[in-house]
């Protein structure tokens, strides 16, 4: 992968200025290459990874994994039910699976009804829809690499030769 | 009570108190800790929970676990095409601080003479002058990126000189040799019939060139202590845990001090280092990679605020210059401790010859470089209107 999307992928703050420093790069050579991943849709956009977990009030949004099976269609097989599925905005994620089940939604919800809701009243209902499993996420301990625990204090002694 | 005059003599170490000072505050961020930031990989970790699960508490053989030296010299053919016999050429140490000490007294007689280049690692010298020996400092220039040269050796050498010590890449300067360089030093070495002590524990963080190993040079392996360990590439500093190869009469020998000394390397340290070769690959490049980033950053941060600095091919240090404030290293250090909270080591502590300069690490996240880098500059702006 491009250094520069290793580095902003760890931190989306990264400056164009510390990224020219680190990759030995001049600044404007960095925000050109940036502003080509950008146009070319490679960088979507920038987000703040925050700790539900530590966030959790009666508020809260609910998950589930949903286990998907469809009937494919002519020419066009799964993609464009799957586009069907995951344009609703209740769907935050959609994959396409080898194995038992062909698509995995996952569903983020007000409560455990409105993702019940969702489930029955508009994927089982949905044309080539076989059938589906709903999983619901009780607790979260990891989330695309980062453990979703209050950051620990470094155990390294202050001054080692 | 009455200690030895051997421990007595032992110079102690300048800065201890500096040290205190800092473990003392609070809020410091230290750029003083010769250590990786990060935290051992968790499958080699798992695998010493694993092991002790298993019932893995015993002693081993002296030398170290068979599978492991094997594994070892597997590693070092297919990495650096070294041909270390797992039976009698490679010793497991408790580090490489182990391995030192084990050599020199397996090497040494009674004023025997070790070359040390400067500024250099801590423990070289008093170790040294515990088995007996006496450590010839020789001076490294900054104008030469604190490299050894060859007249350096020329001009150090005499009747009683047995053995040089050599660091590379280097703590705390970050030099390192590519293969023409270190060939140079390789003939000289020959020349005077010396025996290399070669310390390379920092190999793996080699930045600018491949990491060429004492004993690969031509008819370099007869006459080289190698050793090594797996605290820095591996992040393994707390398991203590490294290693010795060489011929194997000077093998034997250190075993011999090794199994009354220390008997074996932990077990549990064992089997982590043997997950480490095996699939610590991947991690240990990664690292390389975030600290290559660090070092960029740093370099050139420094030299903008006005701390000349070399660049350093190895390792994760920088020993930039700081003679232009007119404070020594001990000042130096001190003052932006106490007035920017930031932690860095005073040259000093490695020989008279880091007087004027500071070592910085970059095994640290680059938010707090950058945090660290910019206090370091609001204290040089300081200070010069001070001085004025």
């Amino acid at each position: 992968m491009n250094e520069i999307l290793e580095i902003l992928e760890k931190n989306a703050r990264a400056t164009v200025e510390d990224i020219a420093r680190m990759l030995n790069m001049t600044p404007k050579a960095v925000s050109n290459m940036i502003k080509k991943l950008e146009k070319d849709g490679v960088i979507l956009k920038y987000k703040t990874v925050i700790n539900k977990e530590l966030e959790r009030d009666e508020n809260s949004d609910v998950r589930a994994l949903i286990e998907v099976k469809l009937t494919p269609q002519k020419n066009v097989g799964f993609d464009h039910l799957a586009e069907r599925i995951y344009q609703f905005p209740e769907v935050t994620s959609c994959y396409l699976m080898s194995g038992t089940y062909d698509l995995l939604v996952v569903v983020e919800g007000k409560n455990i009804h409105t993702v019940s809701n969702f489930v029955a009243e508009k994927l089982s209902a949905m044309e080539n829809v076989r059938g589906t499993i709903t999983h619901f996420i009780l607790k979260k301990y990891k989330e695309d690499g980062d453990i979703l625990k209050q950051p620990e204090r470094s155990k390294r002694p202050a001054i080692t030769l | 009570m009455k200690i030895s005059k051997l421990v007595e003599q032992m110079p102690p170490s300048g800065i201890r108190a500096f040290f205190d000072l800092v473990i003392g505050m609070k809020d410091v961020i230290s750029l003083g800790v010769g250590e990786p930031d990060f935290v051992t990989p968790w499958n080699i970790i798992e695998r010493a929970i694993y092991s002790l699960e298993e019932g893995y508490t015993s002693y081993t053989s002296n030398k170290g676990l068979a599978e492991l030296r094997q594994e070892l010299a597997r590693h070092l053919k297919h990495r650096y095409a070294l041909d270390y016999d797992p039976e009698e050429e490679i010793l497991i140490t408790v580090g490489v601080s182990e391995g030192f000490d084990l050599t020199l007294r397996a090497l040494l007689n009674k004023g025997d003479k070790v070359l040390v280049p400067e500024p250099s690692y801590v423990s070289y010298g008093p170790l040294t002058g515990l088995a007996l020996g006496e450590p010839v400092y020789i001076k490294t220039k900054p104008e030469n990126g604190f490299k050894i040269t060859p007249k350096d050796i020329d001009g150090h050498c005499d009747k009683k000189t047995k053995a040089i010590v050599l660091n590379y890449p280097n703590n705390p300067t970050g030099t390192s040799y590519s293969r023409a360089e270190i060939s140079k030093i390789a003939r000289t070495v020959s020349k005077h019939g010396l025996i290399m002590i070669s310390d390379e524990i920092y190999c793996e963080l080699t930045y600018d060139f491949k990491h060429i190993p004492f004993p690969a040079l031509p008819r370099m392996k007869e006459r080289t202590v190698y050793l090594n360990g797996f605290s820095k590439a591996y992040a393994m500093t707390g398991w203590r845990i490294g290693y010795a190869c060489g011929p194997r009469e000077i093998i034997a020998a250190m075993t011999k001090v090794h199994q009354y000394t220390m008997m074996c390397v932990p077990i549990m340290s064992q089997m982590a280092a043997l997950e480490a070769l095996k699939h610590g690959e991947k991690a240990v490049q990664e690292m390389k990679r975030e600290y290559r980033r660090r070092r960029e950053y740093v370099i050139s941060r420094l030299n903008e605020i006005g701390l000349p600095c070399h660049r350093p091919e190895g390792a994760f240090y920088a020993f930039p210059s700081i003679k232009k404030t007119g404070l020594s290293s001990m000042e130096f250090a001190n003052r932006l401790l106490k007035r920017e909270k930031v932690a860095v080591v005073p040259g000093t502590a490695f020989g008279p010859s880091g007087e004027g300069y500071i070592r910085i690490s970059y095994a640290s996240s680059l938010d707090k470089l950058k945090e660290a880098l910019s206090r370091i500059e609001t204290f040089l702006t300081a200070i010069a209107v001070h001085s004025k």
